[in-house]
């Protein structure tokens, strides 16, 4: 019997799996360590990543810390943010593409300032992670302030379901408190201060 | 129950020096060990018969003692990657007890004649990071780490990371792929020089270890599997969380008596006994009866792993956690091994076939026999750790993913298959 294709879920390239990567442009020039002459970095930056530079004895070491001084500075890894670390660090920008792009945490799309990880992984998902996800989807809405990711598991299953609102890890969270979470940031205020993993006891001790 | 490390564990301020050395005998065994010669220091450690808390319980004791003598640059590094899912552990115990692990790691080092140690941290555990970061300057400032160098390292968010040669790559500032073994790191690892690599709780292990004496630590737990032993429970348990236990206590003293059991009016359905990467084992007597230690759990063709305990009850289906299970190898897999990238995706693939009707029971075969073929065949275990839990599945609910299979078909207008 005939598949009917218009009952096949698809993903927005038209595959029925999530994809890799992007195509690379091969008519591109690749680019070189940057001039410290024509590249401006600010002293900050500077100071920081050559910090980190000093702490191991090969200084591509630093490249995973540069970055995150980076992506903290410029909000995302955008290409003047690999520039400025790839000049300080003497390194080309595509090594330091490559680093960015395997780790979960570097963007190199724009992204809202406010990092909200969703644990949806097993044993967050056997606890309603799913559900928390599509509601903090919701909460967070067109708002481009938050940066809504669901994540692999954060290793909190003990206050699953939970996320990690800027490094803040909140749980176990019901769908309520993802409005909770959106109010919390825009005010400035401690996110879902008495769901804080910080505060917890370990577990079976009396609260 | 003999509590090694969650002993008050609550206490306020346990983790500045001032607490940590006023009630808890602070780096009195670091003292001790620098006075003891580095080879009696090891003796100690292989006497004690722990064995790595990270995954694969290797001999901590043993492996330190691959490290060649010599006076080359020599590594200590702290595995605190913790990312295997439903392993929480270490998350815990370096937040509320840092000093213990930095005592930890200047023991190794010593033992191993190391100069330079790094704890590499995931991105994610921020507070932690910063805990212990505070906790190691307090230690450089009151000059206990002598001459070793210490720093912590955060990571950026890459299970693989947790697998050591990956995580040797990541700290030397490249994507975390891992690498060929041999040379395994104690001979050619960070750097390329000798490198001791352990996991957060087998590193807190060290200065309990030299308190007790490696006999009577030994005396702790099963024969095989010494010592206690962190236990993270989570899933669908009344009261999630870290239990310590002695290796070896029944399984369901653990997943009920202090995790409480599934949810009232629940059963268990089965468990993963060591994070998401071990074969799941059903939730009869006949596996919660097994004391929970390193043989036991291998003899029941599973493994200990890192001790995470997930619980899955009744009311799930089997497929939407081996759904879940491929799509996080499949994400994580750093595609340097053919079988590990195209493997964990397939089955991936294969997997939401079966869930949106387009697939056959001969599917669940092509599954098995993928999953077959990636066990043993790449650099690391990533592989290997999604082919084991969906193998085990399939061979302890292949009926519920039968019936799936044609529930699906069905759903979709392709009808029964003969």
């Amino acid at each position: 019997m005939a598949i009917d294709p218009t009952r096949i879920p698809r993903y927005e390239h038209g595959s029925r799996v999530p994809g890799w990567d992007d195509a690379v442009d091969l008519t591109k020039e690749p680019a070189v360590v940057p001039d410290p002459a024509t590249t401006p970095v600010p002293a900050e930056l500077r100071a920081e990543i050559e910090q980190h530079m000093s702490r191991y004895p090969d200084f591509r070491s630093a490249a995973i810390p540069a970055l995150h001084a980076a992506q903290r500075l410029h909000g995302w890894c955008s290409p003047t943010a690999i520039e400025q670390v790839a000049c300080v660090m003497r390194l080309t920008p595509g090594y330091l593409t490559a680093v960015a792009t395997f780790y979960d945490m570097f963007e190199t799309t724009p992204k809202g300032r406010v990092d909200v990880y969703v644990c949806t992984n097993i044993s967050c998902s056997l606890r309603g992670a799913d559900r928390i996800y599509a509601a903090m989807l919701d909460a967070a809405g067109t708002d481009p302030d938050f940066h809504v990711k669901s994540f692999e598991c954060l290793g909190a299953c003990d206050i699953a379901p939970m996320a990690s609102v800027d490094g803040e890890y909140v749980g176990p969270l019901e769908e309520a408190d993802c409005a909770r979470i959106v109010e919390d940031v825009k005010a400035g205020r401690p996110v879902l201060e008495s769901k804080q993993l910080r505060h917890m006891k370990v577990a079976g001790s009396e609260e | 129950m003999k509590q090694l490390f969650y002993d008050n564990l609550d206490q306020p301020g346990l983790n500045t020096l001032a607490v940590y050395r006023r009630d808890r005998g602070g780096y009195e065994m670091l003292a001790k060990a620098l006075d003891m010669d580095p080879a009696d220091v090891l003796h100690e450690l292989q006497a004690s018969g722990l064995r790595g808390r990270g995954g694969a319980g290797f001999a901590m004791g043993t492996k330190a003692s691959f490290l060649p003598k010599g006076d080359m640059d020599k590594y200590v590094v702290c595995n605190a990657d913790e990312s295997e899912p439903g392993t929480f552990k270490d998350r815990e115990l370096m937040q509320k007890n840092p000093h213990l692990l930095i005592e930890g790691i200047c023991i190794a080092a010593h033992a191993v004649g190391a100069n330079k140690a790094f704890i590499f941290i995931r991105g994610e555990y921020q507070l932690q990071a910063d805990i212990l970061e505070a906790a190691v300057d307090e230690a450089k400032a009151a000059n206990l780490t002598g001459k070793l160098d210490l720093w912590v390292h955060r990571g950026a968010g890459a299970y693989i990371c947790g697998e050591e040669t990956a995580l040797l790559d990541a700290l030397e500032g490249k994507r975390g792929n891992p690498r060929l073994k041999p040379p395994f790191p104690a001979v050619q690892g960070l750097y390329r020089g000798p490198t001791l690599i352990n996991n957060v709780e087998t590193l807190m292990n060290a200065p309990i270890i030299l308190r007790m004496g490696g006999g009577e630590y030994a005396k702790i737990g099963t024969e095989r599997s010494t010592g206690t032993k962190v236990v993270s429970v989570s899933g669908c348990v009344q009261r999630p969380g870290n239990y310590e236990v002695p290796l070896g206590v029944p399984s369901r003293e653990i997943l009920y008596g202090l995790a409480g059991g599934p949810p009232e009016g629940r059963a268990i359905k089965f468990w993963f006994p060591g994070g998401s990467s071990s074969p799941v084992l059903p939730g009869t007597d006949e596996y919660l009866d097994l004391p929970y230690d390193f043989e036991s759990m291998a003899k029941a063709g599973s493994m200990l792993g890192s001790a995470a305990i997930i619980v899955v009850d009744d009311s799930v289906p089997v497929m939407d956690v081996a759904l879940k299970t491929a799509k996080f190898y499949r994400h994580e897999s750093c595609g340097k091994c053919t079988p590990c990238r195209e493997g964990t995706n397939w089955t991936e693939k294969m997997l939401m076939r079966m869930e949106s009707g387009e697939a056959t029971p001969m599917d669940l075969d092509i599954m098995a026999s993928v999953c077959e073929q990636i066990i043993g065949n790449c650099l690391c275990v990533l592989g290997d750790s999604m082919a084991m839990p969906i193998g085990s599945m399939i061979k302890h609910f292949r009926e519920e993913f039968e019936a799936h299979i044609e529930a699906a078909r069905e759903r979709n207008g392709l009808g029964m298959v003969a």
